[in-house]
């Protein structure tokens, strides 16, 4: 491939967001992951972790608490409103004020027909979910103080609440408490501060166990109303708890950033008592674990780091299988990064703002910050550089730049009233039309000319399909359009005759990159779970190929997904793709790898002398120079821009963590 | 061995107590641990030895409480037999012989007793388990029991083996090998320790997949002892950092700690009703920790540490050996209790326990003839050699060593002999030789009275000569026994001072071969000097100042006996030693052993006896008024010679005697009673002997 000028990024401050609240649908086994800036991300754990849906936050809305109800899901936050979200288009449905002062917690019961919301005045207060929209019940008795935590017993008939220094049992069909279990404060200075439950779970034995703000995991039994067993975990609090589905197995998280896992063991084994043993502590966090997943295979956590990890449970999974690798997500799986190929400029995107540099300058160019509430939720800008477009939750924003020695100013460009919200924008190569991808998958096409854009026509896939585009990609002759939902369909539309072209057979996991070929008029996807495949209306040759050889092992346990695919404008043999942790540049040219051949093989190549080297090179040519990619792009002249975000730089910038005594300090 | 039919080479003492763990007796009174090829009882409360069990031909290798009698111990030993004493009268009951022939089996004769014992014939053969006992722990009877090796942790239940792997690759792999196990009394629950200083606690075992295991560490570096309480309730761990560490089984987060225990621990034992606590150490300690909280009693067997440094010396005033100990200390070590009395702190400064770290060490000593002075010598060989030179005077107020000068850098090059001049009264004078090309003579200057202001200084040591000769290195020095010679060997040369006026009287040599050891004759043939070269022993007459003999020997070590004209050599060949013992006056030796142990003997000493030996054979006659005590690489030797063999044997036969009947007595109800019995007339044992007999007819 011979060398690159490279420019190496790193004035991308890029801060992922804390991770406040998550929820776990066992069925379609998604994750439903909150942060503090409101952003809801939804993961896909059947493939490969794959984070599929992003739904923007706003300011003022923050999310304490996440429940799924069926398919359905809920949050609530302090701002005092439920709000349900519409997870096709990405977006609120609607809100629902709880009237009860901010709302710390939302659970639904096992057979999803109710939800229970704890609010700041004490009331627990139980809403009906009805078709599209909630419908509140009733009131149970009021506490002193503000409910923290809430959790409904499997069978639906009672609720255990948290509060400040007690934890409640009530009964749900009267509305009264039935149990008031005293928890005991911290001993020494803490005496006279209150603690708080931040976390119960309630199991179908009856047994209530509950984490708190002293550092305590304590086990109750609910009928009888008294403690059964305390386990000192921490110094700190426990702030997040959960539990297996066979109740077999409790996680609790701490302000430490390890998780303690408990297992319901018996002492004896040929007796059948059990009880809670503590077991094994996992510690992936550096900060506050604030939320907590027990699926049937694995440990999720997140917190006030940012890191989603998943770290699987080695009894439950098979040893070297995929499942087996403990993975830890911090970028999200979509760039935030758009390079104007033939200007030298990018554009990073923020919640809340937009960031413009030019290749060579030492400083920002042009920064925009949002107006409106809500956050952007993608941005692009166009190949030239000419053109800036950015949508939210509520408006779609199109600016013309206009350069001007060292700086840049931006005039707004009025779209039609058409585009009141996109999920995805584009621009066509060759600058002149910009799509923007709309409810139920459905494309606008614009024409831009000076200083206008003008509506041309709606691009509608045959099949009635209904969920959000995340992927779009244009051919740079401007004759083919891509479109990728999270449906895992691909749609490929003629741009000429404006018309859907075809849909490419769907496969079972979501397109994590997506490109079409300069040249050969091929689109390229890069799925989920590491698969690639090649194709115009037919895979290629190459693609069959790669099929019937499957890829490499090594290839296939990488842990991130790649995330952009993009083409060497001089060779048209060359695909390049990157993911978190390494690029790779893919010669089709060359033979696919050997089963046991080595995967990285650039060093070693380096080494050999040139007849071995050809033997013994082949298609992927990975390089791992470069940590924690955002984005890895080719300009037109030929060099290359990697955008790093070192972790380390992440780090510093959170917080400081509880302290706690390091040997030998 | 070549026969001298009346003395015979004997073990005494200086034996590890700490090589298998002790056991403490059902009604915590007692404590028993392994000692050599014998078995010792101990006192809990008193530290006094009660019982010597002798009669194993070999080391001992395991004890174990007869769990249908509490008042007997099983011992096995790789003499392949295994042993049923009676602890509280220390008599021999059965003797069991194993046909286990080849070593590796004999080594782990443990294995086999606790499996005989606990287990009631199950033999169940195990590859590749450790040999070391703490690698094996045997839960609620016969249900289970837990073996670990090298990685692997698995698990009997009664006949099916369970095996749990902890990970074997990465960074990781190397530090978290399996080092010991403890199973608890009650529950089921396996707790291993583990090379990087973390305790796992093992349940839910009884699946291959299922199991699950909880992590707890404070240790930094590896666990060497586990131990749960009887009751279960606790589980006591110790390692290098020599801290007892208690933690709460249910509640590892909450742990005690018993700290300063005075180096690492090796092993932890629980009496049977949980109040006593034993810890066995590495330098040869038994520690009784009563109420979980407070050191009782010590028992401490002699210090072998990496090496010994000192010569080995008597002390004067308490009969004891001396020689360095553990780190920075010397030990005074009572041969006739085989218990050590006390120990000096020499260095004072706290030990470090981290490895490549240099610290100081006592590297020679030297007691004057009326034990009143101490000489010692520290030294830190890091970067640059540093030495001090310390001198302790004897203080009769509190009965120990006060330090009184330290001399800092006595000499450019390390030291390599000190020693007192043997004159008497107040002129004490230390020669200390150096590799420098020096040797200084050194002496207590008492305060100069006319000078008023320091009227309160006590007196200290100076310098007081310093000798060289031809900038050769000075290997060694002796005083003649009246102190009016000193003896400086110089490479090949032995130089010959006055140490009066410190003039150079005259000087020998004997080439080739530099000077190795050098001895002054004694008594009658004090005008005789001996030196030893690497390949020759000359001896030279004072008086003409010529060679009188010398032979070919290649002699490690010269000693002469301070109450006897006898000078005893022992000659390294290549595996073993020969001694021979011979007059300076006449080259023929009138005692010589030949193989009289495997190992180079570098240590030794001439202890005077409190009462002479009468009227024994010719050949061993040397040995009436003092006794030779030598050092190897792992013990103390000793001779015994004939007429105190027959005293030993006569109490031996005494309890062959009782054995006899009590052999009679072993299927009978009325053994504890008579063990009772005996027990309450401990006395004397011929009083015993017609107790029972009385009993009897």
């Amino acid at each position: 491939m011979g060398e690159f000028k490279v420019h190496r990024v790193r004035f991308f401050d890029y801060m992922p967001s804390a991770i406040s609240a998550m929820a776990f649908n066992v069925h379609t086994e998604r994750l439903a992951v909150a942060r503090a800036d409101g952003t809801v991300e939804i993961y896909n754990f059947a493939d490969n972790c794959f984070q599929e849906k992003v739904i923007p936050g706003k300011d003022g809305r923050t999310v304490e608490a996440l429940c799924w109800a069926g398919q359905r899901l809920f949050s609530t936050g302090l701002n005092g409103e439920i709000v349900e979200y519409d997870l096709e288009n990405l977006r609120s449905k609607y809100t629902v004020e709880a009237y009860g002062g901010p709302v710390w917690t939302i659970s639904s019961n096992s057979q999803g027909t109710q939800l229970a919301v704890g609010c700041e005045d004490g009331t627990v207060k139980i809403f009906e979910l009805v078709e599209d929209s909630i419908q509140f019940q009733s009131n149970f008795d009021r506490l002193k103080s503000r409910v923290l935590s809430l959790s409904w017993h499997p069978s639906g008939t009672q609720i255990a609440a948290g509060t400040m220094d007690m934890i409640r049992v009530f009964n749900v069909t009267t509305g009264h408490a039935t149990q008031r279990m005293m928890v005991d404060r911290a001993a020494g200075a803490n005496k006279k501060k209150e603690v708080a439950v931040w976390s119960v779970v309630f199991l179908s034995d009856n047994t209530v166990i509950s984490g708190d703000s002293a550092g305590k995991v304590q086990v109750w039994d609910s009928q009888m109303g008294t403690l059964i067993r305390t386990h000192l975990v921490t110094k700190w609090d426990v702030m997040a708890l959960a539990v297996s589905r066979d109740e077999s197995s409790l996680l609790a998280g701490t302000s430490e950033g390890s998780v303690v896992q408990f297992q319901f063991i018996s002492a004896r084994l040929d007796q059948p008592d059990k009880e809670w043993q503590r077991t094994r502590t996992l510690r992936s966090h550096s900060h506050d674990v604030r939320a907590l997943v027990h699926t049937d295979t694995a440990a999720v956590s997140g917190g006030n780091d940012a890191h989603l990890v998943v770290r699987p449970f080695m009894e439950k999974v098979v040893k070297g299988s995929k499942e087996s690798a403990p993975c830890k997500i911090t970028f999200p799986h979509r760039s935030l990064v758009s390079c104007g190929k033939k200007a030298g400029i990018l554009l990073f995107q923020f919640p809340e703002r937009l960031e413009v540099w030019r290749l060579g300058e030492t400083h920002c160019v042009y920064a925009c910050s949002l107006q409106g509430d809500d956050h952007i939720c993608c941005s692009t800008l166009s190949p030239c550089g000419g053109w800036l477009a950015y949508a939210s939750a509520s408006s779609v924003r199109l600016f013309q730049l206009q350069y001007d020695n060292d700086s840049i100013a931006l005039t707004k460009v009025k779209l039609p009233k058409v585009l009141r919200w996109a999920n995805q924008l584009c621009f066509s190569a060759d600058s002149s039309r910009l799509f923007a991808s709309f409810s139920q998958s459905s494309v606008l096409v614009f024409a831009l000319s000076k200083s206008e854009a003008k509506y041309v026509h709606t691009l509608k896939p045959k099949s009635g399909e209904t969920t959000a585009v995340h992927l779009m990609s244009t051919s740079d002759d401007g004759q083919w359009l891509a479109t990728a939902n999270s449906d895992c369909e691909v749609h490929v539309y003629n741009l000429k005759k404006l018309k859907y072209h075809c849909t490419v057979p769907v496969y079972g996991s979501c397109p994590s990159a997506m490109a079409i070929h300069p040249t050969g008029s091929n689109v390229v996807m890069v799925h989920a779970d590491q698969k690639y495949s090649l194709e115009q209306k037919e895979y290629t040759e190459w693609s069959r190929s790669l099929a019937k050889k499957g890829l490499h092992g090594s290839w296939l346990n990488r842990v991130a997904p790649v995330t952009h695919v993009s083409f060497s404008a001089s060779n048209p043999d060359y695909i390049i793709l990157h993911d978190m942790n390494m690029f790779c540049i893919i010669d089709k040219s060359l033979p696919l790898p050997e089963k046991d051949s080595d995967l990285c093989n650039q060093n070693q190549l380096r080494s050999m002398n040139e007849a071995a080297r050809v033997k013994d090179s082949h298609a992927f040519k990975i390089c791992e120079m470069f940590k924690n990619l955002l984005c890895v792009g080719l300009m037109e002249d030929h060099s290359l821009v990697v955008v790093e975000r070192p972790l380390l730089d992440i780090a510093t910038r959170l917080p400081a963590p509880v302290r706690q005594k390091k040997f030998a300090t | 061995m070549v026969a001298h039919a009346d003395t015979r080479v004997v073990h005494r003492g200086g034996s590890k107590i700490n090589f298998r763990a002790p056991v403490i007796t059902q009604d915590s009174r007692f404590l028993i641990c392994v000692s050599g090829e014998c078995i010792k009882v101990f006192s809990t409360s008193t530290e006094e030895c009660i019982h010597h069990l002798q009669g194993h031909k070999e080391l001992v290798t395991g004890l174990v409480l007869n769990p249908s009698n509490h008042l007997q111990v099983f011992s096995c030993s790789e003499d392949g037999t295994i042993r049923l004493w009676d602890f509280t009268d220390g008599i021999l009951i059965r003797v069991t012989l194993l046909h286990l022939k080849t070593p590796s089996t004999l080594h782990s004769t443990r294995v086999v007793v606790e499996q005989h014992v606990m287990v009631k014939g199950h033999t169940i053969v195990f590859q590749s388990v450790s040999t070391d006992p703490k690698c094996i722990a045997f839960g609620q009877g016969v249900r289970m029991h837990a073996l670990t090796h090298s990685l692997t942790h698995s698990l009997t239940h009664s006949h099916t083996v369970f095996g749990f792997a902890l990970g074997t690759s990465g960074e990781m792999a190397a530090r978290n090998a399996f080092t010991c196990v403890a199973c608890h009394p009650k529950d089921d629950c396996i707790a291993t320790g583990h090379g990087d200083g973390k305790i796992r606690l093992w349940r839910n075992f009884n699946q291959e997949k299922e199991y699950t295991f909880s992590t707890v560490h404070w240790h930094h570096s590896g666990v060497n002892a586990l131990c749960f309480t009887p009751e279960g309730t606790n589980l006591l761990s110790g390692g290098l950092e020599s801290v007892l560490v208690q933690w709460r089984y249910g509640q590892e987060g909450q742990k005690d700690f018993l700290p300063r225990l005075g180096s690492s621990i090796k092993e932890i034992v629980v009496s049977p009703d949980g109040s006593l606590f034993c810890t066995s150490h590495t330098d040869n300690k038994i520690t009784v920790i009563k109420n979980c909280t407070k050191v009782s009693a010590v028992i401490q067997g002699l210090v072998h540490g990496d090496g010994v440094k000192t010569a080995l010396m008597v002390d004067p005033r308490t009969k004891a050996l001396v020689l360095n100990g553990k780190p920075g200390h010397l030990q005074f070590y009572s041969l006739q209790r085989d218990q050590q009395l006390y120990n000096l702190d020499i260095v004072q400064q706290e030990y470090i326990n981290q490895s490549n770290l240099d610290q100081f060490e006592v590297v020679k000593a030297a007691l004057d003839s009326r034990g009143s002075w101490l000489a010692t010598v520290e030294q830190r060989s890091a970067k640059e050699v540093e030495i001090s030179l310390k001198l302790w005077a004897f203080d009769e107020h509190t009965q120990s060593f006060v330090l009184n000068t330290t001399i800092s850098a006595p000499h450019d090059g390390p030291i390599s002999e000190i020693c007192f001049s043997p004159s008497s009264q107040n002129s004490t004078t230390l020669v200390s030789v150096s590799l420098d090309g020096h040797f200084k003579a050194w002496q207590l200057t008492q305060p100069d009275p006319s000078d008023g202001k320091q009227s309160d200084e006590e007196a200290s040591w100076s310098c007081d000569f310093v000798g060289d000769y031809h900038s050769l290195e000075p290997k060694c020095c002796c005083f003649s026994a009246d102190g009016s010679l000193l003896a400086v060997s110089f490479k090949e040369v032995v130089t010959v001072w006055s140490p009066a006026s410190w003039d150079l009287l005259t000087t020998l040599s004997q080439p080739p071969g530099a000077i190795q050891d050098l001895c002054f004759g004694r008594l009658s043939c004090s005008k005789y000097l001996l030196g030893a070269t690497d390949k020759n022993l000359c001896c030279w007459n004072l008086l003409t100042c010529s060679l009188e003999w010398s032979t070919a020997l290649d002699v490690s070590l010269l000693l002469a006996d301070p109450l006897s004209e006898n000078v005893a050599a022992f000659c390294g060949a290549e595996k073993t030693t020969d001694l021979f013992v011979f007059r300076p006056s006449e080259p023929r030796p009138h005692f010589s052993q030949q193989a009289l142990c495997t190992g180079r003997v570098t240590r030794a000493v001439f202890a005077p006896r409190d009462e002479p030996l009468d009227g024994c054979e010719e050949s061993s006659q040397w040995l009436n008024r003092s006794q030779l005590y030598f050092l190897t690489h792992n013990m103390l030797l000793t001779f015994l010679t004939k007429p105190e063999e027959e005293r030993l044997m006569a109490l031996s036969k005494q309890v062959a005697v009782l054995k006899k009947h009590k052999q009679e007595f072993l299927h009978t109800s009325c053994l504890l009673f008579i063990s009772l019995f005996i027990s309450q007339f401990a006395l004397t044992l011929s009083a015993i002997m017609t107790l029972v007999l009385s009993i009897l007819t």
